[in-house]
């Protein structure tokens, strides 16, 4: 009879093998998915997982996918650690892309430096604000952040949407819901020529290096692992429980609210409903994924940017249906928290039936 | 074939965990009516073995031989069928049913389908041995000792003819242990066999007539505990290196550095024990022993002077300063210490490393630069830490719960008493802690009371209280009692305090604080 059994110590080892062996497992359910379609299931592989990255250019966009993965996964990050579960990375981040959206429409006659540090800016600001909400609504009434951050992120939704067809539609866009384009002043610029790629992708490298900074170095970092790992300890210890939250939610906020921000700024350029391509649910999967770690959910990122990148070439070249990139990442985080059993857990066969004890054993005296 | 009036043999059980043998080779017997204790220091494989027993894990080796038959224990309702009964020291009640709703939800359909009969039943074993129960209140209702009364009845009612009591003392008065030891005596006059696991070498001596003794999953010897010393027996738990107890010199109060003034607090916990009007003073150079039965305010007398429950500024005042409200990081920068009851989920966490707990509760002792932790800092206080009070780890990035009790307490206590604390409160510091490191926590408070620091030590060991407290109360219901010098006080007045009775004898020494 097969059994789960509590390891005596978690396993380091399962700790990082878990997202290889998660990866393993989903290309064969892949493989088998795509069989049982009667596709070639080695070619679809091969145009979900390679094809993507055979050019310069496919690298280029992958790092443009990366970007706002990193951005929302580096806050979330913070969070998490502390066990706080922020599931409002996309409404921190349309927000961000709502705010930046107005501050830029505002300043279409000015051109100056100045201007694109301020659109950022105030995406941080929408975003830490959007944060803020479901941070003030835990510590001062003890809501779930789970069900308030995930509520919020449809509120902020429809303000977008609200926004594109009402105050910032461009009124000469003949009628379609999306903002005027921004001024060159207001935009992102590239990081290389000829392709999509823009600094934001920096930010969210900058924004991975500075969480790993805090977490590993500062003393906010150390008493929000505290939080998360052992929060009566932190009672004890007398850590401000209600900063922490404050500012692990803050923190995910304006970060997510700059990958709003750098979205409209860089690739996009105006306002337009569908600014997120669920990058911050995504975010979610990559923090686990990545182990709650900065250079874990950099890894991840770049992975999750994959299947947003495989997709599109499968509905491109073989005329695959779009949700194949939700499928990926479903199966994705589906074996993967199986596999994260195994980190606490393992398998052992054992007899149905206790095994009889021995006469042999019986009959041996007792030693002092 | 086994003589008739042995009721149970062990034979070589051996029991492995991963990492550790619990038990090695363990083989001892019962006769009928007799009381058996079984000694041994935390971690030496008593509670494996009664497991074993009672049908929780099964041998990896040896047999079991229940009236002359061998067997196979197979859960803890088959123990119960053969008459095997188990009284855990954290009891198995419901607390929102009556006693009568407990008993019945162990009992096989036919015997607690009939409640009339079954509340007379109760009555009836509850009186032969004089445990007065009344089976229709509510077990919420009832005292420690009334609960762990339900538990024995409930066995007794299963006619167990094996009765396991694990560390059935721990939660009651002396007056409450001399009950429960007058009921023991008289089941085992009736022919039923008793274990009783303990590590109180005074009450084996007065109760059982053998013993068995466990160090490190083996057997390390029998006796007969009333023709032998305690000392005695204490070597053989222990081994031969360790010291046995702390040779504690007279202190010196000097001024008081605490005050706590009419503290009070409301619980909102059902089953928490509300603060009401505690008055004390500590004294720079004394040890304040609180005994009480567990659960009787303890826990919330803690959290009310560490900070964790807040309360009125005045309630609390420290080095002069009112901090009845003040957070338990301002109370630390002021020179308070406290060492919680809970080891592993509050005095330290589990999943982080000796070097991360020390930056816990020490990160006012200069190992912050601004928002930064200097982590070589941290490095060399975990080290000092570990050095200074010998606690055996595999370094200090060794997680907290990989410690033993003993070793993480030393490290805890070490924490707290390294930050040169003005007042350390300690609650069971020695709890589950084996002998060796139970020594030299008692030394290290010594020391700390005669570096002129005021110690408050929450305990339920007697033992531990009269030998190192310069005065000595107690609290019960959330109330403490009077305040006296422990030479002063003889067991039996402690014992009266710790149910309460000092309501008229207290008006004296309150007053005089609160004055």
């Amino acid at each position: 009879m097969l059994q789960l059994e509590r390891r005596p110590l978690p396993s380091p080892l399962m700790q990082w093998a878990s997202p290889l062996i998660a990866l393993m497992l989903t290309v064969i359910t892949g493989y088998l998915i795509f069989m049982a379609m009667g596709r070639d299931p080695l070619r679809s592989l091969t145009f979900f997982f390679i094809t993507p990255l055979s050019s310069a250019y496919g690298w280029a966009e992958l790092g443009l996918k990366m970007a706002p993965l990193l951005l929302c996964a580096a806050g979330l990050t913070l969070c998490y650690r502390a066990k706080l579960w922020n599931i409002g990375a996309e409404g921190h981040l349309l927000m961000g892309a709502l705010g930046a959206s107005i501050v830029a429409v505002e300043l279409r006659g000015h051109s100056g430096a100045w201007v694109l540090p301020l659109v950022l800016l105030a995406g941080m600001a929408f975003g830490a604000f959007w944060a803020g909400l479901a941070a003030g609504l835990k510590t001062r009434f003890n809501a779930n952040e789970i069900l308030t951050t995930i509520m919020l992120n449809y509120i902020a939704l429809n303000l977008l949407v609200y926004a594109v067809h009402g105050p910032l539609r461009d009124p000469f866009g003949f009628g379609f819901p999306q903002s005027v384009m921004f001024s060159d002043s207001a935009l992102l610029p590239k990081l290389i020529a000829g392709t999509r790629l823009h600094i934001g992708w920096l930010f969210g490298l900058l924004a991975a290096v500075a969480v790993w900074v805090v977490l590993a170095r500062s003393f906010i970092g150390f008493q929000l692992n505290v939080l998360g790992q052992d929060s009566r300890a932190a009672e004890f210890a007398g850590f401000h429980q209600r900063w922490l939250v404050w500012f692990a939610f803050l923190v995910a906020g304006a970060l997510a609210g700059l990958a709003g921000a750098s979205e409209v700024t860089g690739p996009i350029g105006q306002l337009v409903p569908h600014v997120s391509v669920s990058y911050g649910y995504t975010a979610i999967i990559v923090v686990f994924l990545g182990r709650m770690h900065p250079i874990g959910i950099v890894a991840a990122s770049a992975l999750l940017a994959l299947t947003f990148l495989g997709g599109e070439m499968l509905q491109i070249a073989m005329n695959m249906p779009k949700s194949i990139t939700q499928l990926f990442q479903g199966l994705l985080l589906f074996y993967l928290l199986i596999s994260d059993a195994f980190i606490h857990f393992r398998l052992r066969f054992k007899p149905a039936v206790p095994a009889p004890v021995t006469t042999e054993n019986a009959m041996t005296t007792q030693e002092g | 074939m086994m003589p008739s009036a042995v009721r149970l043999k062990l034979d070589s059980i051996t029991k492995e965990y991963p990492g550790c043998r619990a038990n090695d080779g363990v083989s001892l017997e019962i006769k009928a009516g007799e009381i058996h204790a079984l000694l041994g220091e935390n971690g030496a494989g008593k509670s494996t073995l009664m497991k074993v027993l009672y049908g929780v894990v099964q041998p990896d080796g040896g047999s079991i031989i229940w009236d002359g038959k061998p067997i196979q224990v197979e859960s803890p309702a088959h123990a119960r069928q053969l008459g095997i009964g188990m009284v855990f020291q954290h009891f198995a009640l419901f607390e929102t049913l009556t006693v009568a709703e407990n008993i019945a939800l162990g009992l096989p359909a036919y015997q607690s389908r009939d409640r009339a009969k079954l509340d007379a039943t109760i009555r009836e074993v509850s009186q032969r041995y004089g445990m007065a129960l009344d089976p229709r209140r509510y077990v919420n209702t009832l005292s420690t000792g009334e609960q762990q009364r339900v538990e024995i009845v409930r066995c007794l009612i299963q006619e167990s003819t094996l009765l396991i009591l694990d560390e059935p003392t721990s939660v009651l008065t002396p007056q409450e242990v001399d009950t429960l030891f007058d009921t023991l005596r008289q089941l085992a006059a009736e022919g039923c066999s008793i274990v009783f696991i303990s590590h109180k070498l005074r009450e084996v001596r007065a109760l059982c007539h053998t013993a068995t003794v466990l160090r490190q999953g083996r057997v390390t010897g029998e006796c007969r505990p009333a023709d032998v010393s305690v000392d005695d027996i204490a070597r053989l738990m222990v081994g031969n290196h360790t010291p046995l107890q702390t040779r504690v010199s007279a202190a010196e109060p000097g001024a008081p550095l605490m005050q706590v003034q009419e503290l009070s607090h409301r619980t909102k916990d059902p089953f928490g024990t509300a603060l009401r009007a505690i008055n004390f003073d500590l004294r720079a150079g004394e040890i304040l022993g609180i005994a009480g039965v567990a659960g009787n305010g303890q826990d919330e007398l803690l959290r009310a002077l560490s900070g964790e429950i807040r309360s009125a500024a005045q309630s609390v005042v420290l080095a002069g300063a009112n901090i009845g409200n003040r957070s338990p990081g301002q109370r630390r920068k002021l020179g308070l210490a406290v060492v919680p009851e809970e080891r592993l989920g509050r005095g330290a966490v589990p999943t982080l490393s000796l070097m991360h707990n020390t930056l816990l509760t020490a990160y006012h002792q200069g190992l912050l630069t601004g928002p930064w932790v200097r982590y070589g800092r941290v490095r060399e206080l975990a080290l000092r830490i570990c050095d200074a009070f010998g606690v055996r780890s595999a370094g200090i990035h060794s997680p907290a719960n990989s410690l033993s009790g003993g070793n993480l307490q030393k490290f805890i206590l070490g924490r707290e008493a390294l930050q040169k604390p003005r007042v350390l409160v300690a609650s069971h510091p020695t709890w589950g802690v084996d002998v060796g490191s139970a020594v030299a926590i008692h030394e290290a408070l010594v020391e700390l009371r005669d570096q002129g620091a005021a110690v408050l030590l929450i305990s339920e060991d007697l033992d531990e209280l009269y030998q190192l407290c310069t005065r000595i109360g107690a609290i019960c219901a959330g109330r403490l009692s009077p305040l006296a010098p422990t030479s002063q006080v003889s067991i039996e007045q402690l014992g009266q305090w710790m149910a309460g009775e000092f309501e008229s004898s207290d008006s004296e020494e309150a007053g005089h604080v609160a004055a």
